[in-house]
């Protein structure tokens, strides 16, 4: 059982029962309000930080080297919950630098308005393509234009790090084998 | 009447009516914008006409200040789709506002609001459309009936809301219209005093306060007053007839694009009225400060002066206006009718009789 605890009221001094002095204290807080610092942010022109993590589009990254690094082996159209996301793949052109890559997406498209921000595409990305970044803003007049197709998620993407060069490795590997290595 | 002395009049007219129209629009923006600071938010300051926003400097200061906004607030009530419900009374649906706004706009015929001195005689005038004698009394007998609107708004919307919102706002208005006038008697008790020149004229009330304001000799009724101008204004904390939380608008409900903007304006107007009453009656109108001269030269520029400084003050009060919306919380209804009633009406009356035996002695002496 719960305590029940009266608190006796006293009752209003005349000066509270006029209500004067009590307007006047908080005429007070009000003006003092006036002159603190605004907590307003005049949003397109000043943007709140973005967090580390945080999951905004999600777009694809180019290494340091240029080379797109989404091998389109589609386990993101895969996992995507909302089936946001349609790869088509294709075969890399005879005679290119990234030639011993295996695959490159012919067109790579996410649907903006099916989209989840869920982030499993990222974690699911063996190539760690495909990133989450901190754009969060996005619109457009019609639904073609909600489509971000490859050329627009690149845009988006940008450079990104790349702590493994795999590929780098992997070819610099096939040619020290083929020149008489110990592969 | 010659044909040129009307065309003056009405010309006066017309520029008093803009001015107080133009004032009810930036008291809005005032509004706006004090809100927002007292809350931590900048308010208003986007709308802009782009060639004045190209002026350096200035441009972008009176965009940030939010100057167009009321234009903006304007032209949007004038182009929004006009609707009519169509369980109205149409005559009177339509009607309401205009008598809203009438009263409001009337009473400022006698609202003198600066002072002329003629550098030649040396006789100042005030600056006013229609100097009448009985400037209190006319006030009292036109803005009682800016409650009309409110009444046949509320009425005519056929719709609960509306209807409660106009019977609280009507019951409000004439228990506060008692405590109005009486608080403001002895003023005129005063005024009329044996030995002093008189009247009921609202400029005699300013030339009687240029040594002494009221607000420091009549406290009581500065309070009095003041209180019953919030509720008369239906201002927070006596906003029963919106009364947003309990009444989805009040009495203006079912009423939207000019319509509802006219009953805006009407609101406004009578806040911009109110304050300079006050203003005129107890803050000493254009008179300097109390126990100085008036520094106001003879001349225009004197009369441009007073004005500003009267203006100045009026200023104040609005935003004085505002700030107490964001301070004290909304009385509930029965409340208000207690403060009404029980108190301020026996303090008025109190302070009246006070005054009147206060008079006869020093008469006697």
């Amino acid at each position: 059982m719960a305590q029940t605890k009266v608190i006796e009221r006293k009752p209003l001094s005349f000066s509270e029962r006029t209500y004067l002095p009590q307007i006047a204290s908080g005429l007070k807080t009000t003006i003092s309000h006036i002159f603190q610092p605004k907590v307003t942010l005049q949003y397109p022109e000043e943007r709140p930080p973005i967090p580390e993590g945080y999951r905004g589009v999600p777009t694809l990254v180019k290494d340091p080297n240029g080379r797109e690094k989404c091998v389109s082996c589609q386990l993101c159209e895969f996992v995507c919950p909302p089936r946001a996301i349609r790869i088509t793949p294709g075969e890399i052109t005879e005679g290119d630098e990234h030639e011993h890559v295996e695959k490159a997406p012919e067109e790579f498209e996410i649907n903006m308005l099916r989209c989840i921000y869920c982030g499993l595409c990222q974690e699911v990305c063996p190539e760690e393509a495909i990133f989450l970044q901190d754009i969060y803003s996005v619109s457009g007049y019609s639904r073609e234009e909600m489509v971000n197709k490859k050329e627009k998620l690149y845009e988006l993407g940008g450079t990104l790090p790349d702590s493994h060069y795999k590929w780098d490795k992997k070819k610099a590997a096939e040619e020290a084998a083929a020149s008489g290595g110990q592969h | 009447m010659e044909i040129s002395t009307l065309l003056i009049k009405v010309l006066f007219a017309i520029i008093m009516i803009v001015a107080v129209m133009t004032m009810a629009g930036y008291s809005v923006l005032i509004e706006r914008k004090v809100s927002g600071w007292v809350q931590g938010r900048v308010g208003p300051n986007r709308t802009s006409i782009p060639w004045i926003h190209a002026i350096p400097v200035l441009g972008p200061f009176l965009t940030k200040l939010g100057i167009f906004q009321p234009l903006a607030d304007g032209l949007k009530f004038l182009f929004k789709e006009e609707i009519t419900p169509g369980h109205v009374n149409k005559t009177y649906y339509y009607l309401a506002p205009i008598i809203a706004l009438v009263p409001a706009l009337t009473t400022m015929v006698v609202v003198p609001f600066g002072q002329y001195t003629d550098p030649a005689t040396g006789v100042s005038q005030p600056l006013m459309l229609a100097p009448l004698d009985i400037g209190i009394l006319f006030i009292f007998a036109i803005s009682s009936l800016g409650v009309y609107g409110v009444v046949l708004a509320g009425w005519s919307s056929n719709n609960k809301y509306s209807f409660l919102g106009a019977i609280r706002s009507s019951a409000q208005m004439i228990s506060y219209e008692l405590s109005l006038g009486l608080s403001v008697f002895p003023l005129f008790l005063w005024l009329n005093a044996p030995g002093v020149e008189g009247g009921l004229g609202l400029t005699s009330v300013v030339d009687y306060q240029q040594s002494m304001w009221f607000i420091i000799s009549q406290p009581l009724s500065a309070i009095l007053f003041l209180v019953a101008i919030f509720a008369e204004t239906n201002r927070l904390p006596f906003d029963m007839a919106e009364s947003e939380t309990d009444l989805v608008g009040g009495f203006h409900t079912e009423y939207g694009c000019f319509k509802f903007g006219i009953f805006f304006v009407a609101e406004y107007a009578h806040i911009v009225i109110g304050s300079a009453l006050f203003v005129l009656l107890f803050v000493g109108g254009w008179n300097f400060l109390p126990f100085f001269a008036d520094p106001w030269p003879a001349g225009w520029i004197g009369g441009v002066l007073s004005t500003i400084w009267f203006l100045l003050k009026v200023l104040v009060l609005i935003v004085f206006f505002v700030l107490i919306r964001w301070t004290i919380p909304r009385f509930r209804y029965d409340q208000v009718m207690k403060l009404g009633w029980t108190i301020l009406l026996p303090l008025a009356i109190g302070n009246l009789i006070l005054n009147a035996i206060i008079i006869a002695f020093v008469d006697s002496q």
